[in-house]
């Protein structure tokens, strides 16, 4: 075999994936980009153009800022909660002794086992009015509460973290299993509390897994519509939906290309400022050996 | 600087018994090593010390009070570890300055006592590096500096030099004994390498399987042995069937097949028992091979190990295998070639013959 020289063989062994991912996704958005720029004027009926109608109506209506303002919102909410509820089921795997860890784990993926629109779907027969909650208040005989919980933000909210969860526990599992066990007995024969143990050792070196499983699970909020569609009311609508409505509602596929294209960009600028800002290098450089 | 007193102490993990039952004082401002193989206990001991572990029975006493239910962080030890341990998000300064925060030092105090303790460890100007920028050895300085910069009561050594190669190992032995000697902290060092611990220790505890084998200075741990575990785990040892003969207020004579009758003195006979049938331990070292003719055993060299200014003998006396080191004076003796090999009675002990348990 002829010798490849050593600073050509990361893009040849790129070269799949990147071929893959320009047929798959750089070309398709180049269409869709191309097509936010067409003109709609009537029921599924568009005209090549160039002209920036629907990107203008995207900058002035207000229905559409609503939108982007609840998407934001909505995707930190998921994404502090997921955050908290995320990491203490992480840190009872990863500091574990129990033998069989691994059954821990597979707990965690079994959910994927299930269709994520069934799972979503599940929440109705728990908070709906006839529901599994309503139902143990009535046998409580607190019956004429009637707790009305279904289509609500509330509701969403639940569906959301239900499905994104793991993701969070895995991410943070993966960067505790990482440190070294010896650093919070080191930290504590120091002088340290269990709690300051934690604090200034073990919690620091566990923010990357941290940082990325909230990027993950801010980004798969920002960009879901599905679950505010069946668990939502009607003013719990995400910026996703507004995409959904536009092409699968209104058969206004330029207007529905140019909000495509703008989600693209809000949630690629968090990425880019969120990884800036966090200071990942930072850490990098910490544990390069 | 305080003593350390282990009263009784036992560990067990479920069926698993870790420690049987260990009565040992460490000395103020001694040297103490724990030495055995791996899985001895030796390390569960240093643990039950720190706080990473909890006795199941007996008593922990550091200063004369008994600390088992002292929580760790109130210990007031420094803990080094085998993998160093330093904190990677941290810079060296802030390494060294951990346990400082935890104890009332003003912020001035604690710079200058960050500097003390890196010029201890002779890596002065190096606060702002991160420990991945530092070498093996270098790091393993750092975590001296971090366990001594607190003045801790104890210090506890885990192994702290198996993870260095071999040069730099044998200059941090020297070295760490050079700052344990300056600083004069009571310090309890766990090894499986008997050269570690017979160079650097006041004290050796050879343990194996959770027992205490013995306790002693390190040429009485060398040179006389109580078990033949011991013999053989210090040093490369001959240990031969004997039977006593006589005893009389200075010698216990033995008689083995291969050397005929060897008075050894009673010093190194301490462990042996009442009954007719001994070990007779003789170290290689001093064992010496002669032209043949010269009395002693006849042996046949069946293998030399030449290693420069010494030579290793794997030697057949009749049926039994031996072993014998020796200075090469000239040249050494060949593969085949027999010889006269004389022993010391001196240099020998007498050892109970190894019972059924153990």
């Amino acid at each position: 075999m002829p010798a490849i020289p050593a600073d050509r063989r990361p893009w040849i062994l790129l070269t799949p994936a990147l071929l893959f991912i320009t047929a798959l996704v750089v070309i398709p958005m180049a269409f869709i980009l191309v097509y936010s720029f067409y003109e709609n004027i009537d029921l599924a009926v568009d005209v090549p153009a160039f002209q920036f109608g629907n990107w203008q109506d995207l900058l002035s209506d207000s229905y559409y800022h609503t939108a982007i303002w609840k998407t934001l919102r909505l995707s930190v909410i998921v994404t502090v909660l997921a955050a908290v509820l995320g990491y203490i089921p992480a840190y009872v795997i990863a500091m574990t002794k129990y033998r069989h860890k691994w059954l821990l784990l597979l707990l965690l993926i079994l959910p994927f086992w299930v269709s994520f629109i069934i799972r979503t779907l599940s929440w109705i027969h728990i908070f709906g009015n006839q529901g599994a909650l309503n139902g143990l208040l009535n046998l409580l005989g607190l019956g004429d509460l009637e707790v009305q919980l279904m289509y609500t933000e509330f509701t969403v909210i639940v569906g959301f973290i239900h499905v994104f969860l793991p993701y969070m526990i895995l991410n943070v599992y993966v960067s505790l299993e990482g440190i070294d066990p010896n650093l919070e007995p080191a930290a504590r024969t120091l002088g340290a509390t269990p709690w300051q143990a934690f604090r200034e050792v073990t919690l620091p070196l566990s923010l990357p897994g941290l940082a990325a499983g909230s990027l993950l699970v801010f980004v798969l909020t920002g960009g879901s519509y599905v679950t505010p569609l069946i668990l939502g009311g009607p003013s719990d609508f995400l910026f996703g939906n507004l995409v959904y409505d536009a092409v699968v509602t209104e058969l206004n596929w330029p207007m529905g290309a140019t909000l495509s294209f703008a989600l693209l960009l809000l949630l690629g600028s968090v990425v880019i400022l969120y990884s800036r800002f966090m200071g990942m290098d930072q850490l990098a450089k910490a544990f390069g050996r | 600087m305080a003593r350390v007193e282990l009263k009784s102490v036992r560990k067990s993990f479920g069926a698993v018994v870790a420690v049987q039952g260990a009565d040992v004082v460490f000395e103020e401002g001694s040297f103490t090593t724990l030495l055995g193989p791996s899985g001895c206990g030796k390390t569960t001991i240093l643990r039950m010390i720190s706080g990473l572990e909890t006795p199941t029975d007996g008593d922990i006493l550091i200063g004369g009070k008994r600390i088992n239910d002292v929580p760790i962080h109130k210990r007031n030890l420094g803990l080094v570890f085998q993998n160093y341990a330093l904190f990677p998000h941290r810079t060296i300064g802030e390494n060294i300055a951990f346990g400082l925060k935890y104890r009332d030092v003003a912020k001035a105090d604690m710079a200058r006592k960050v500097t003390e303790a890196l010029d201890i460890v002779r890596l002065p100007g190096v606060e702002d590096r991160y420990p991945s920028q530092l070498s093996g050895g270098q790091q393993q300085r750092i975590a001296l500096a971090r366990a001594i910069v607190i003045e801790p009561d104890v210090l506890l050594l885990d192994e702290p030099l198996s993870a260095l190669d071999a040069n730099l190992r044998e200059e941090m032995r020297v070295e760490l004994k050079a700052i344990q000697d300056r600083i004069g902290v009571t310090s309890i060092f766990v090894t499986h390498d008997q050269s570690e611990a017979l160079a650097m220790s006041d004290r050796i505890i050879v343990m194996s399987a959770g027992r205490i084998e013995q306790i002693g200075a390190p040429d009485e741990v060398y040179n006389r042995p109580v078990s033949e575990f011991v013999a053989n785990f210090l040093g490369a040892s001959n240990l031969l069937d004997a039977q006593v003969i006589s005893r009389d207020r200075e010698h216990v004579v033995l008689e083995t097949a291969e050397f005929g009758r060897t008075p050894v003195p009673l010093s190194h006979a301490a462990s042996l028992g009442d009954g007719p049938a001994a070990k007779l331990m003789i170290r290689a070292e001093k064992l010496t091979l002669a032209p043949v003719g010269q009395g002693g055993a006849t042996a046949k060299v069946e293998n030399v190990d030449y290693q420069g200014q010494l030579a290793r003998y794997f030697l057949r006396v009749g049926d039994t295998p031996m072993q014998a080191m020796n200075m090469i004076d000239g040249k050494p003796f060949a593969t085949g070639e027999t010889v006269s090999l004389l022993l010391n009675p001196d240099a020998c002990a007498a050892l109970p013959p190894k019972t059924g348990a153990s």
